[in-house]
């Protein structure tokens, strides 16, 4: 079995994010990245498949130099290889972009199935699995958090308002990962040290097939602003006996924050 | 983790530190923060061994992580060792005083001067996690001055018979496999030391006393008892009479790792320190807006970075096959010394919340207070510093 997993680096959950100069981005400086949280159950499915089905895994992931480190640690969790597609006019790429390019460095992979986390922690789109999966034309399943895979199609249970949603469908196909899917396990020691000797392979927009097609300026979408949320209003502390408090309480709560 | 520095951050990069240090440092850095950080006040509160985190150690490759690829190990070097205790012990000191004497002092020995069977036979284990390791020299009687202790072995046909009782051992309620020194010879005082493996469940060898400790509860110590504990002749680890010499070599490597882990407690400490002068305020202000704050914050990094580099200095000469004789006992003697004092510090820059369980700064300066005295106390480093400068 062929699997592919897409994978990005997002800033740190932690990170204290501040806002560029021209407020169009985030600014970057100094900002460690990670595994976008929900890519770390598609790098996990992808590796109990392989146990289970035997197989190869590889790693894609579309980005700038920040890329290298978030292979690396897919690498040493235990996936076979990884290509780090990169070209310098795939900046700012909206999500239908991103999906071109993913789509095309996976295409004529002859991959069974493609496995994404559902939403980029940060830009929380939720839309390049859905988009890659349409420009594959292939089945796709998202927010997932159960899959079986046999012989030629899956079975996959979706998390859906209030329910889960059973679907199946045939192989080739995107399954897009939500929480719960599975517990992602740790990089051991030897898969660190295993990652730092493998080769990341390189994909630039020429050797997609992409040059010049894809980049800033045939974006559908562009982010016009960003702006900070507001502060969070000082909490507030209501004084008196037990008896006044609780009914100035209720009468906030029902005049000011209108929650009953 | 925002505010916390670690190793590869500050040292001469590409000089002591590698990329793939770089690497291990990050993966065990989100293991501890994630996994072992959440249980350290539950662990020192009940003073329970965290078993479970020792699997998963071994799990990840990090039991092993000294341990040769041919026998289950990473195969990684030093440096790398150090940064593991560091991370751990920033964590949780209590976890990472278990995990460096389980590596440097249950593992290590037989590593180091074991027979061809006996690294078959116990190094896969001790790295998987399936085993954990303890090392006993200190007697009720004897810490520092080892030569003078007064557990026996005495051959027997094809055994080894030990009788006597080791105290203040690491890990010994939960050690399956133990290293035990033992007189072989009386007359020949240290000379007649020999080191022996002593599974656990051997007739005749129990855990007689588990101690009630001021810091690093959640790592078990205990005194071991031989009474005619009867084991196989091939369990002694190396020659007759090597156990010292054995020993002195342990001990060396394993001031590396004690130097760490006081330097990753100190880190924890100043961590906490910084981040509490930062959101509390008085007088209308953040503390860490007063010069008396910032100059105890000052110092504290200070000391801490000195460390760090007196540590991994060391680790570099060790992988490099250099003797640390000196550089060791400097390092483990500094670092512990002024983990004390950047703990006692941040005990004092939270104040009455300083003093108190639900801040972790109490325990850490309960925690650091044993790495001036174990494996070797600050004085008896002293000693050995002086010695290597020839008096």
């Amino acid at each position: 079995m062929k699997i592919a997993v897409c994978i990005k680096a997002v800033p740190d959950t932690e990170t204290k994010i501040q806002l560029a100069a021209d407020r169009q981005n985030i600014d970057f400086t100094g900002v460690r990245f990670i595994t976008s949280p929900y890519d770390e159950f598609a790098i996990e499915e992808a590796l109990k498949l392989k146990e289970k089905h035997g197989g190869e895994t590889t790693a894609f992931c579309l980005g700038g130099p920040e890329a290298t480190d978030v292979l690396r640690d897919a690498l040493a969790r235990g996936l076979d290889s990884a290509v780090h597609v990169c070209d310098a006019s795939f900046v700012q790429l909206d999500p239908l972009s991103t999906a071109k390019v993913l789509a095309a460095a996976i295409a004529d992979g002859g991959f069974d199935i493609v496995l994404c986390g559902h939403q980029g922690s940060g830009t929380d789109n939720s839309l390049v699995p859905s988009m890659l999966a349409e420009l594959l034309d292939w089945p796709q399943a998202n927010i997932v958090v159960k899959l079986e895979v046999e012989g030629g199609s899956f079975k996959a249970e979706r998390e859906i308002e209030g329910a889960h949603e059973i679907v199946q469908g045939s192989l080739p196909a995107v399954i897009s990962a939500q929480k719960g899917l599975n517990e992602p396990r740790y990089p051991s020691i030897k898969g660190v040290m295993a990652a730092r000797r493998k080769e990341i392979a390189q994909k630039d927009a020429a050797a997609l097939g992409l040059a010049g097609k894809v980049g800033s300026a045939q974006a559908t979408m562009k982010i016009k602003e960003m702006t900070m949320p507001a502060d969070r209003p000082q909490g507030r502390i209501i004084d008196g006996d037990v008896d006044t408090a609780v009914k100035a309480l209720v009468q906030l709560l029902r005049s000011e924050a209108q929650v009953v | 983790m925002t505010s916390t520095v670690s190793a590869s951050e500050v040292l001469p990069y590409g000089e002591f530190l590698t990329d793939e240090h770089n690497a291990i440092a990050e993966m065990v850095r989100d293991f501890a923060t994630r996994e072992i950080a959440p249980k350290a006040a539950e662990v020192d509160r009940n003073a329970r061994f965290p078993v479970e985190t020792f699997k998963e150690l071994g799990k990840l490759d990090l039991l092993g992580l000294i341990v040769p690829t041919e026998y289950g190990g990473a195969g990684s070097d030093y440096r790398s060792y150090a940064i593991a205790v560091e991370e751990i012990g920033r964590a949780c000191g209590s976890t990472g005083l278990s995990y460096a004497a389980h590596c440097s002092l249950g593992t290590n020995p037989i590593k180091l001067f074991g027979s061809e069977a006996q690294k078959k036979k116990y190094l896969p284990k001790l790295a998987s996690g399936e085993f954990i390791g303890a090392w006993a020299l200190t007697e009720p009687g004897t810490g520092s001055d080892a030569s003078s202790q007064k557990t026996t072995a005495r051959r027997e046909g094809d055994s080894w018979v030990l009788n006597g009782t080791k105290q203040f051992i690491t890990n010994a309620t939960h050690a399956d496999v133990n290293i035990i020194m033992a007189m072989t010879d009386q007359s020949l005082g240290r000379k007649g030391i020999s080191s022996f493996i002593v599974e656990k469940g051997t007739p005749g060898f129990y855990v007689s006393k588990v101690e009630k400790k001021m810091g690093m509860r959640g790592s078990p110590t205990a005194s071991l008892t031989m009474e005619d504990c009867k084991i196989p002749a091939e369990n002694i680890i190396g020659e007759v009479g090597e156990g010292y010499k054995q020993a002195l070599t342990t001990l060396e490597g394993g001031r590396i790792s004690i130097g760490a882990l006081a330097l990753g407690i100190a880190q924890a400490a100043f961590d906490a320190a910084l981040q509490y002068a930062q959101q509390r305020e008085a007088f209308g202000q953040p503390i860490g807006k007063f010069q008396l704050i910032q100059g105890y914050l000052a110092d504290m990094s200070t000391q801490i970075q000195a460390a760090r580099l007196l540590i991994y200095h060391a680790a570099w000469m060790k992988d490099h096959g250099k003797r640390v004789t000196l550089e060791g006992s400097q390092g483990k003697l500094y670092a512990s010394e002024i983990a004390s004092r950047v703990c006692n510090l941040c005990v004092q820059i939270h104040g009455g919340y300083g003093y108190i369980e639900d801040f972790p700064a109490e325990r850490f300066l309960r925690d650091a207070k044993l790495c001036e005295i174990g494996e070797g106390t600050s004085e008896i480093q002293r000693l050995l510093i002086a010695r290597q400068l020839g008096l």
